[in-house]
C-alpha cells in the first residue's frame, strides 16, 4: 500500500536520507529502529509531507504523493502520531480528538470508539490536554490520529519518556487498532519493544536502510550490527 | 460627583471604540503571530471606502456597514492569501517589513484618490443625541452604540472560537501550525480566514470612526498606536482582555482630558506604560507560547 523508492531527503544542504527503499503492505505492522540521527523521523516526516519528498519517490496505493502538502496527505489516509505527542495546549482532550476528525474521512473511529479504546480519556474529556499524565497524553495523540480513520498510522517514538508499564499499556492498544484495518508503522529506539510487535523490521543507520527482515528470523547479532554499524 | 460619573462613562464608551480598533490586531497576532503594521491604515481604508460609497449609492452611513465589511473581508482574505502568507516563517521581521510597505501604499493611494482633506460621514442627529440618566449625568447614543457593537463583536468571536469547528481549527493552528497541518488543516487557508475576520471587524471600526470624527489619509499610524496599546494592556491572545484594555485606555484618556484638555492622549499613553512596566504580559494574557 505504501512504497518508497530511493528516497533522498535534505535539511538545507545536509542530506539526511540516502536512497531509502521502504514498503508497507495492507494490515502490516512495520517497525523502524535505529540510533539517534539514523533518519527514522526524517523518513516519517517525508511520508507525511512535512518534509516535501520528490514527486515519484513515495507512492501510496499506487498514487504518487511526494511533494503534496501534509493536509492533503492526511486526507488520503496517512495519519501521524508525532514525536513528543504535540497536543494542542489550548484545546481540551476532546477538542484535540475532534481536530483529528477535521479532515472528514469516515470509518470505524469516532469519539465513542476512541473512548472505548482508552477509557481513561473519557472522564478527562474536558480537561486541558497539558494537565494529563505523559501516558494519557500519548493516548490522546494516538486517538487524535485515529479520528482521521487512517489506512496507515505512523507512530514516532511512542515510548519516548514514558515508564515501561505505561508503554506496555499503550502498545496493548495496537492489536485493536490493527483489528479495525489500519496498517501501522512504528518508529522506536526500544529495539526489544519493536521486535515483539512488528511483522517486519527495518533498521536504519546514517540515512540508509541497514537491515530489513522478519524479527524472528533475525539474530540479535545482525540487529546490533545494523544498529551500531560495528 | 456627576462630572466624575460622566467622565468615567465617556471613557468606558470611548474604550469600546478602541476595542473595535484593537480586535483585528489581537486576532492576527493571536492566530498568525503576525504584527500588522498596516492595521491602522486598514481602519482608515475602511473609513474612506464608506465615504466613497455613501454618495454614489445614496445611502446612509450605517447602510454602508454590510458592504464595507464584505469588501474589507475580501481584501483581508486576498492580502493574506497572496502576500502575507509568503512572509510567514521563522523570521518575524519579514511580515513586519511587508505590512509596513502595505501601510505606505495604502496611505499614498488614499492621498492620491481623496487628497489630504479631512473627510467624515454625517449620520444626522444620532451623532449628538444623548440619554439623560438623572442629574447632569447622560450618555451619548452613538458612543453607546459603538460600545455595544464592540461587546457584541467580541462575544460573537468568542463564540466562534470556542463553540465551532472553525474556531477549534483557529486555536489549534495558533498553538502549533505544523501539527495542525498533520491533522488536515490547511494553515494558509486558516490564516486567510483569520485575516478576513480581522479586517471585517476593522471595517466596522472604520465606519464608526468616520462617523465620530473627521479622518485623513495619514491617520492610520495614530489608530495603530491606540489599537496596539489596547492589545498590550489587555494581554495578547485574549479578546475580552482587549476589550478591557480598550476601556482602560479610554477611561485614562477621558480622565486626563477632564483634568486638563491637553492631557487626554498623554494620560492614555501613561496608562499603557504603567501597565507594561507592572505587568509586561498585559492584564489578562492568554497566549500560551511554547
Amino acid at each position: 500500500m505504501l512504497e518508497v523508492h530511493a528516497l533522498h531527503a535534505y535539511y538545507g544542504d545536509f542530506r539526511a536520507l540516502h536512497g531509502v527503499d521502504f514498503r508497507v503492505e495492507a494490515g502490516e505492522t512495520v517497525a523502524v529502529i535505529g540510533a539517534n540521527g539514523a533518519g527514522k523521523s526524517t523518513l516519517l516526516r517525508s511520508l507525511t509531507g512535512l518534509l516535501p519528498a520528490p514527486f515519484s519517490s513515495v507512492f501510496f496505493e499506487g498514487q504518487p504523493v511526494g511533494g503534496l502538502p501534509p493536509h492533503v496527505i492526511v486526507r488520503l489516509g496517512i495519519a501521524m502520531v508525532p514525536e513528543g505527542r504535540c497536543l494542542f495546549p489550548s484545546l481540551s482532550v476532546e477538542e484535540n480528538l475532534l481536530i483529528g476528525a477535521q479532515c472528514g474521512r469516515r470509518g470505524p473511529w469516532d469519539l465513542a470508539a476512541v473512548y472505548r479504546l482508552f477509557p481513561a480519556l473519557e472522564e478527562k474529556r474536558a480537561t486541558p490536554s497539558t494537565l494529563l499524565s505523559g501516558g494519557q497524553q500519548q493516548m490522546v495523540a494516538i486517538g487524535r490520529a485515529l479520528m482521521s480513520n487512517p489506512k496507515l498510522l505512523l507512530c514516532d517514538e511512542l515510548s519516548l519518556g514514558l515508564a515501561p508499564l505505561v508503554v506496555r499499556e499503550i502498545y496493548a492498544a495496537l492489536p485493536r487498532i490493527k483489528g479495525e484495518g489500519a496498517a501501522v508503522v512504528t518508529v522506536e529506539q526500544d529495539t526489544g519493544q519493536a521486535m515483539r510487535i512488528a511483522d517486519r523490521l527495518y533498521c536504519m543507520q546514517e540515512g540508509r536502510v541497514a537491515l530489513e527482515g522478519v524479527p524472528r528470523t533475525l539474530t540479535p547479532e545482525r540487529v546490533s550490527q545494523a544498529y551500531f554499524g560495528i | 460627583m456627576d462630572d466624575w460619573i460622566n467622565t468615567l462613562g465617556q471613557g468606558l464608551l470611548l474604550g469600546g471604540m478602541y476595542a473595535l480598533f484593537a480586535t483585528g490586531l489581537s486576532l492576527s497576532f493571536g492566530i498568525m503571530r503576525l504584527i500588522n503594521v498596516a492595521h491602522g491604515d486598514f481602519i482608515v481604508l475602511a473609513a474612506f471606502a464608506a465615504i466613497a460609497l455613501v454618495e454614489p449609492l445614496a445611502i446612509g452611513p450605517f447602510a454602508t456597514l454590510p458592504l464595507v465589511v464584505l469588501l474589507m473581508a475580501g481584501f483581508g482574505y486576498l492580502l493574506q492569501r497572496l502576500f502575507l502568507n509568503r512572509t510567514l516563517g521563522e523570521d518575524p521581521l519579514r511580515p513586519l517589513l511587508v505590512t509596513f510597505g502595505v501601510s505606505i501604499v495604502i496611505q499614498n493611494a488614499l492621498l492620491e484618490i481623496f487628497s489630504a482633506d479631512m473627510r467624515g460621514l454625517d449620520a444626522g442627529p444620532i451623532e449628538t443625541a444623548s440619554i439623560p440618566l438623572g442629574g447632569s449625568v447622560a450618555v451619548g447614543v452613538f458612543p453607546l452604540l459603538v460600545a455595544a457593537t464592540a461587546v457584541g463583536v467580541i462575544g460573537a468571536l468568542q463564540w466562534l472560537f470556542y463553540r465551532t469547528a472553525l474556531g477549534r481549527a483557529f486555536r489549534a493552528t495558533a498553538d502549533d501550525h505544523r501539527t495542525a497541518q498533520l491533522m488536515g488543516i490547511d494553515n494558509r487557508r486558516v490564516y486567510a480566514l483569520a485575516m478576513a475576520l480581522a479586517t471585517a471587524v476593522v471595517a466596522v471600526a472604520g465606519v464608526y470612526l468616520a462617523i465620530r470624527s473627521g479622518i485623513g489619509p495619514s491617520d492610520g499610524p495614530q489608530r495603530l498606536l491606540c489599537a496596539f496599546e489596547a492589545v498590550a494592556i489587555g494581554g495578547l491572545g485574549s479578546l475580552w482582555g482587549t476589550l478591557a484594555g480598550g476601556m482602560i485606555l479610554g477611561v485614562a484618556q477621558a480622565v486626563g482630558l477632564w483634568l486638563d484638555p491637553g492631557w487626554g492622549a498623554v494620560s492614555g499613553h501613561l496608562a499603557f506604560l504603567l501597565v507594561v512596566v507592572l505587568r509586561p504580559n498585559g492584564l489578562f494574557p492568554k497566549t500560551r507560547d511554547k
